[in-house]
């Protein structure tokens, strides 16, 4: 007997844009756009203001229509292009939250299920059990005013009225911005926590690299109104695919040069002598001149003799060292590359300094296979 | 040495309530003695008995009071209730619209705002003269009707002609705090009710209207209590036959020349205005302890 496969409607992408331009004026906000976000996912929409996220995020939730031939957004398989939000089945947590000032938090979170015209009991059931979810006591608060909670607390509220419409789907715009740090962590962990918990597909906009690499199955970094790269948070971080991702996300160290190949191998020659290994790539044209990063943590700082075989190497001067708690961050400067980044642990300055001082020779040394090897953005 | 100016600031700086008493003198000054005293007077007046000559004679009499609840000057109040309560609906129904517009206009705000405001810069008399010449039978209406081979319509001297005075005196009062209460409404309320799957009717009701309410109800008041009041469009587009309070007050005083009568109907009036904005306000307070 044969497994019939699954339903399309389950395993068919909840979330498509396909193509999609959005223009406002002569600026194109989103230019060409394509993504497929799974069931269940918790999906990063990562960048820079002015990149794009949000107004991919509204083409989502139906405030904005892609232009005429502007691409298809598909929502659980249905092209919704001219659909207005009340008929796409998403709910939304907005950036400034957008609770309704004159109802108090349980006529909030009941709003929309009063626009379904559930009857009265189950929609104060469901409101109940949504401000519990979101871990506000609805003894304590279901009859308060927006007015009179925390930014936190607000923030819960508007969660709990966007999730007591069991979406399928739930955009978020940047919903912890407006957060103080410690809190802003908790609601990360919390946030994907009911992401896994209810099965819910989460589309999520956020400017902060940590917080999108911390919560999301999967980020699409957004650069200039397209996907730079999209990906593990793991693959992202490991892997960027240009110089814009490697910059956006993390901190990196540039060097530039030319491949050459030799046998089987690759090199990078630099300008002014000497060479390093690079990994296999298939971007690799022989005489092409190359980008590559290395973040500072794959790195390590030697004396100019005592390099490890078999690892690439530049050498330079030490500009500073500096204290950050966890890491020490050494620059080293390298001549006709810059300054150099190497980042290393912190066994304790007190009882184990590292012995590096301002001015002293040494070499940057790092695996070939740690080489970053980047596109043209 | 510090000058007089540094001693006064140096006194005045630790001293937050003195400042701020300093700040409302001359507001409560001017109010004490051109508001507050000719009230006053006015009282007086309205319980003296009235002088053969005009003005009035020493002692003390409720009849003034007593002569207003004559079929005739009720039937004169009732009038003024009614048509005042009909424009202030009229102008809400015609004015909300308008105050929506203007507030998501994006850059045609101002210049919306000020097509506003511009009636107000020549008098109010000019501006209901120019509306007999719209509205008389040779005017510019009847005019336009007649040559479209249409009956000429008398409008002139009857409630219409006060009617559409009243409202369009009063409409930008309005429309100004309307605007004012829906310039300021958070766009992003609406998008959240929008997602939350109300359509746009349901929006209006829900979020956009209550959110407004403040608007509404200034801008009612602003137009209720001076259509209240108000003498010269019924004078002058009603013609003697649509009498209103502010008539048979101004009457009073000038060619009847009975200020106790005149005094006596102006405190019910001001008495009713007071006891409807009250009552209003009462409901209102329930409301919000309800809404907490």
């Amino acid at each position: 007997m044969v497994a019939s496969p699954p339903p399309a409607s389950l395993s068919a992408p909840v979330v498509q844009l396909a193509h999609v331009t959005k223009t406002f004026g002569d600026v194109k906000a989103v230019n060409d756009v394509s993504l497929d976000i799974q069931r269940g996912e918790f999906f990063s929409m990562l960048g820079p203001s002015g990149c794009g996220k949000t107004t991919t995020l509204r083409l989502l939730a139906g405030f904005e229509q892609p232009d005429e031939d502007g691409g298809e957004v598909r929502l659980m398989g249905e092209v919704v292009n001219r659909r207005r939000p009340y008929e796409r089945k998403v709910a939304m947590v907005f950036q400034n939250y957008a609770l309704f000032p004159h109802l108090s938090v349980e006529r909030n979170v009941a709003f929309g299920l009063e626009q379904r015209k559930l009857p009265k009991a189950q929609i104060a059931d469901r409101v109940r059990h949504a401000l519990q979810m979101v871990r506000l006591d609805p003894d304590v608060f279901a009859r308060r005013m927006p007015s009179q909670l925390s930014g936190g607390q607000r923030q819960r509220v508007a969660l709990a009225r966007a999730l007591v419409l069991e979406p399928a789907i739930l955009l978020l715009d940047e919903p912890l911005g407006a957060i103080d740090l410690k809190l802003r962590k908790e609601m990360q962990l919390e946030l994907k926590a009911l992401n896994k918990q209810l099965g819910t597909t989460f589309v999520y906009v956020t400017h902060d690299q940590e917080e999108a690499l911390t919560m999301s199955d999967r980020i699409a970094v957004m650069d200039n109104a397209r996907v730079a790269q999209l990906g593990t948070p793991a693959e992202i971080y490991e892997n960027p695919r240009t110089a814009f991702v490697a910059k956006f996300i993390g901190e990196s160290n540039f060097l530039e040069g030319q491949a050459r190949r030799s046998g089987e191998d690759w090199q990078l020659e630099w300008a002014y002598g000497g060479c390093a290994r690079l990994p296999a790539h298939p971007g690799l044209r022989d005489g092409n001149t190359i980008r590559i990063a290395v973040r500072p943590e794959w790195m390590d700082v030697w004396r100019p003799d005592e390099v490890p075989a078999g690892e690439n190497a530049v050498g330079g001067t030490i500009e500073d060292v500096i204290y950050l708690g966890e890491t020490m961050h050494v620059l080293v400067r390298v001549p006709h590359a810059g300054t150099v980044t190497v980042a290393v642990r912190n066994e304790g300055q007190l009882i184990k300094p590292l012995p590096w001082k301002r001015g002293d020779q040494a070499a940057v040394a790092w695996l070939p296979e740690d080489c970053q090897i980047l596109e043209d953005d | 040495m510090a000058s007089p100016r540094q001693r006064i600031l140096g006194w005045l700086h630790p001293r937050p309530q003195a400042r701020a008493w300093l700040l409302v003198a001359p507001g409560t000054l001017w109010l004490l003695v051109f508001f507050l005293v000719p009230i006053l007077i006015m009282l007086v007046y309205s319980v003296m008995p009235r002088g053969i000559y005009g003005g009035v004679d020493p002692g003390f009499t409720l009849e003034h009071y007593r002569r207003f609840f004559d079929p005739l000057y009720l039937d004169i109040l009732q009038r003024t209730f009614v048509w005042s309560v009909a424009c202030t609906v009229i102008c809400l129904v015609l004015g909300y619209p308008v105050a929506y517009v203007i507030a998501r206009a994006g850059r045609w705000k101002s210049f919306l705002l000020f097509l506003v405001v511009l009636p107000f810069w020549t008098s109010f008399l000019v501006r209901t003269f120019a509306m007999i010449f719209l509205l008389r039978d040779t005017g510019l209406i009847n005019n336009w009707l007649v040559k479209l081979g249409v009956d000429p319509i008398a409008m002139l001297y009857t409630p219409f002609a006060v009617m559409a005075g009243l409202v369009y005196g009063f409409l930008p009062f309005m429309v100004l705090p309307i605007y004012a209460s829906l310039e300021k409404l958070d766009l992003s309320l609406l998008e959240a009710a929008e997602v939350l799957g109300a359509r746009p009717t349901e929006r209006f009701r829900r979020v956009t209207l209550p959110l407004s309410m403040p608007g509404v109800v200034a801008g009612c008041l602003l137009v209720f209590i001076p259509a209240l009041g108000s003498f010269l469009t019924s004078d002058l587009l009603g013609g003697a036959k649509q009498m209103m309070i502010g008539n048979l007050v101004q009457n009073q005083f000038s060619a009847a020349r009975n200020w106790p009568f005149g005094s006596a109907a102006s405190f019910i009036v001001m008495a009713l205005v007071l006891a409807a904005v009250m009552l209003y306000l009462k409901v209102k307070d329930r409301e919000q302890a309800k809404a907490t």
